[in-house]
């Protein structure tokens, strides 16, 4: 066995670093789905009618639908009658500091390193922690309330925010969208909902951190950003999930949408449970992310990190409503062992001199498949619309693949669209270069990853990316020689 | 106390023997060059020192400094002070020389037990060391030998030398591709990197290098032997006659 496929071994097999579980109360759905599952999951959140009436229609909808198995990837049909839709830690309590926080849930946070005690303290980052689908601590409230920013829980937002939601909440992506969302759209459990008001320059990076943490709990997460005109705001989320030997089904839906002349950054370090080194266990990532440029200028950024989960399903896209709207696609996408991941985005050029453009960057190893599945579309009156699409595939070790599906739709003549792809090997010559200069093998692919992915990571904001050049290491941890 | 030393070395890359007992001494202070017809060996012998592992050493021996090197994985023998200037340098994209060499130097320092060089101490060194070598900072803001020329990229080469400063340096075909200005380049920054601590091998096809890199001895290698030596004036021996009668001498003494 050569040097390189020993050092490819050992990073591929190195185990999720974050694998543990929290015991905690839980006050839990029974299992199964239907109507009265529904009304329980609204009455628990003592939701509006409007929400309830909503549920109940996505529900019906998805009771039409079939799962979908087109993606390139392979998974047993999940049975939804065998799953649980609602867990909260059984008190909620309303927190004013820290020391009210349960402490099972601060040391799971720190086990993390994304205590909220240190957060607290990193100044100009508001986090809003999720712990098992229901809010228990939010911070910096008051000083995004001082610029008029809303930034709370979704299940908050309902109940304090009924006019705005109403008048958001599933425009972007609505209840019949695909069977995942609307299947989110009838059970969702909670989220993030972000409202920068006109004008706005959201004062701070919002942040959120999600964790999975119940014995059979699907998760479903619906998180909503709103940019009135002229707005701004970036918005993180990041997350990691405990170790565990069934799949589990993540099903989150995010819905962006900006007015004219806003601008929303959104940012996404993703790292659920992979799976172990033979395939087993590992979350199943079926999400929905859209956003609507819906005013002229407006511009929409999305930036993930995609290291996790057993099944990564996921298109974050821009519709390009409004005349002169931007939108971004950056990516960078890790499968190692037995991952598969099928993610890429939509471009839907609508308005007229709309722009965008779609950086992606795949990192296949061990036996993992990685594809890159993109759709660009001109419609028939977007002017002068242009795209780039830059789509690039690294293979570690010659037992993964790597798969680009493009689609290009253009009705219009006037349009520009330009793909660019690339499919290379970690070559033994780069390695034994860096180990010539010093470095040793895994430092050498953990250098050459980052420097790959470099053009992605600049988007991320400066501590999100060393976070996310850490993991990006951790990930491909022995698995190069 | 000699540096280098080789001892009926023999190596072999799929089954195919292409160094035949090469036997070589180098002492600090010392430069020597290797000289030989293409197809001799000269690079494999620089590839077998560095430790890449598609050639398989499969008799005699390598010390450095009294440890045997052939023990040791390529990463070692860098921090040890092995150093390969790269006839063809890697391309390694969205890396920059800088970030690259923080790490190589960090590397080399963290084997050899001291503290790592903070970003201000690394910056101050490596401004003395772009003096030193005339390279532009510009350059090593880009990523790491990609879209640079010929002559870029050997110099790049000589930066890094210089940056992790080793014991034992071994140039292959360096002035291959170079013009007269960027050998001359090239050469000046060797030229002030030789010191009594350090000691050169500086492999190449033509005798032009030596012009400028002037040897304390001269080996011609033929057939994976070293078959002849002796000082610089060989260099200019060969440049006038060619290889021919050093091949014939050496296929007789086989024969």
């Amino acid at each position: 066995m050569s040097d390189q496929q020993r050092i490819l071994d050992e990073i591929t097999q190195s185990e999720y670093k974050f694998g543990f579980s929290t015991d905690i109360e839980m006050d839990m759905a029974p299992v199964g789905l239907n109507e009265d599952i529904i009304r329980f999951i609204s009455e628990k959140k003592e939701e509006p009618d409007f929400i309830l009436e909503w549920r109940l229609k996505a529900f019906r909808h998805w009771q039409k639908l079939k799962e979908p198995h087109w993606g390139n990837f392979k998974f047993t049909p999940v049975d939804y009658q065998a799953l649980s839709y609602y867990a909260a830690p059984k008190k909620r309590p309303q927190l004013t500091d820290m020391d009210q926080v349960d402490p099972e849930l601060r040391k799971t946070f720190e086990k993390l390193g994304i205590s909220l005690a240190e957060q607290k303290r990193l100044s100009g980052v508001a986090v809003d922690a999720v712990f098992d689908s229901v809010s228990v601590a939010t911070t910096f409230k008051k000083q995004l309330r001082e610029a008029g920013v809303i930034f709370c829980s979704m299940s908050e937002a309902i109940r304090e925010h009924p006019d705005l939601v109403k008048k958001y909440l599933g425009s972007v992506v609505p209840y019949s969208d695909n069977f995942f969302a609307s299947l989110n759209s009838a059970v969702f459990s909670d989220g993030s909902f972000a409202y920068v008001p006109k004008g706005v320059r959201c004062p701070m990076e919002l942040s959120t951190y999600f964790r999975i943490n119940a014995e059979n709990t699907g998760q479903f997460e619906r998180t909503l950003i709103v940019a009135e005109e002229g707005a701004y705001v970036s918005y993180l989320e990041g997350c990691t999930a405990p170790m565990r030997d069934e799949n589990q089904l993540h099903a989150a839906v995010v819905e962006i949408v900006a007015l004219d002349r806003a601008e929303v950054k959104y940012s996404t370090v993703q790292n659920w449970f992979p799976g172990d080194k033979e395939g087993r266990g590992g979350v199943f990532n079926f999400v929905t992310k859209r956003g609507l440029c819906a005013g002229h200028h407006s511009r929409i950024s999305w930036t993930q990190v995609e290291t996790g989960s057993a099944i990564t399903w996921k298109y974050p896209s821009v519709v390009l409503k409004g005349d002169y709207s931007h939108g971004e696609f950056y990516s960078v996408a890790v499968t190692n062992n037995h991952q598969q991941a099928d993610t890429g985005t939509k471009m839907q050029h609508i308005g007229k001199h709309t722009r965008s453009r779609i950086v992606s960057k795949g990192i296949s190893a061990g036996q993992s498949n990685n594809s890159y599945r993109g759709l660009v579309r001109v419609a028939k009156n977007a002017l002068n619309a242009r795209n780039y699409t830059q789509c690039d595939s690294l293979l570690v070790g010659d037992r993964c693949g790597a798969h680009t599906f493009p689609y290009i739709e253009v009705k219009n003549k006037t349009a520009q669209v330009e793909h660019e792809a690339t499919t290379s090997k970690i070559g033994e010559d780069q390695i034994f270069y860096c180990n010539q200069r010093g470095i040793g093998p895994e430092e050498a692919v953990s250098l050459i990853v980052n420097g790959y992915c470099r053009e992605v990571l600049n988007q991320l904001p400066m501590e999100f990316a060393v976070e996310a050049q850490k993991l990006l290491s951790v990930s491909l941890e022995g698995s190069v020689g | 106390m000699s540096m280098l030393v080789i001892k009926d070395l023999h190596a072999s890359i799929e089954e195919r023997e292409i160094l035949k007992g090469i036997s070589l001494t180098v002492n600090p202070g010392e430069v020597h060059a290797i000289m030989g017809p293409n197809g001799s060996g000269k690079s494999t012998l620089a590839s077998v020192l560095a430790g890449r592992d598609s050639y398989e050493v499969t008799q005699g021996s390598v010390t450095l400094d009294g440890k045997d090197l052939l023990e040791m994985a390529p990463e070692d023998r860098a921090r040890e002070g092995v150093f390969l200037a790269f006839q063809y340098p890697v391309e390694i994209p969205g890396v920059s020389t800088t970030n690259f060499l923080k790490t190589a130097v960090n590397e080399k320092r963290k084997a050899q037990g001291e503290d790592q060089l903070d970003a201000v101490a690394f910056m101050k060194m490596m401004k003395e060391k772009m003096n030193l070598v005339k390279i532009d900072q510009s350059l090593l803001s880009r990523s790491l030998n990609e879209g640079f020329s010929g002559g870029e990229k050997k110099r790049n080469e000589i930066f890094q030398m210089a940056m992790l400063d080793p014991k034992l340096a071994i140039m292959d075909e360096t002035d291959s591709g170079l013009d007269i200005d960027a050998l001359r380049l090239v050469s000046n920054g060797v030229n002030k990197l030789r010191a009594s601590h350090n000691a050169f091998i500086v492999i190449t096809h033509y005798q032009r290098l030596l012009e400028y890199i002037v040897p304390d001895f001269v080996h011609v290698m033929y057939n994976g032997r070293l078959v002849k030596a002796g000082g610089k004036e060989l260099a200019l021996e060969l440049e006038e006659k060619g290889y021919d009668w050093i091949k014939e001498d050496a296929d007789m003494v086989a024969q």
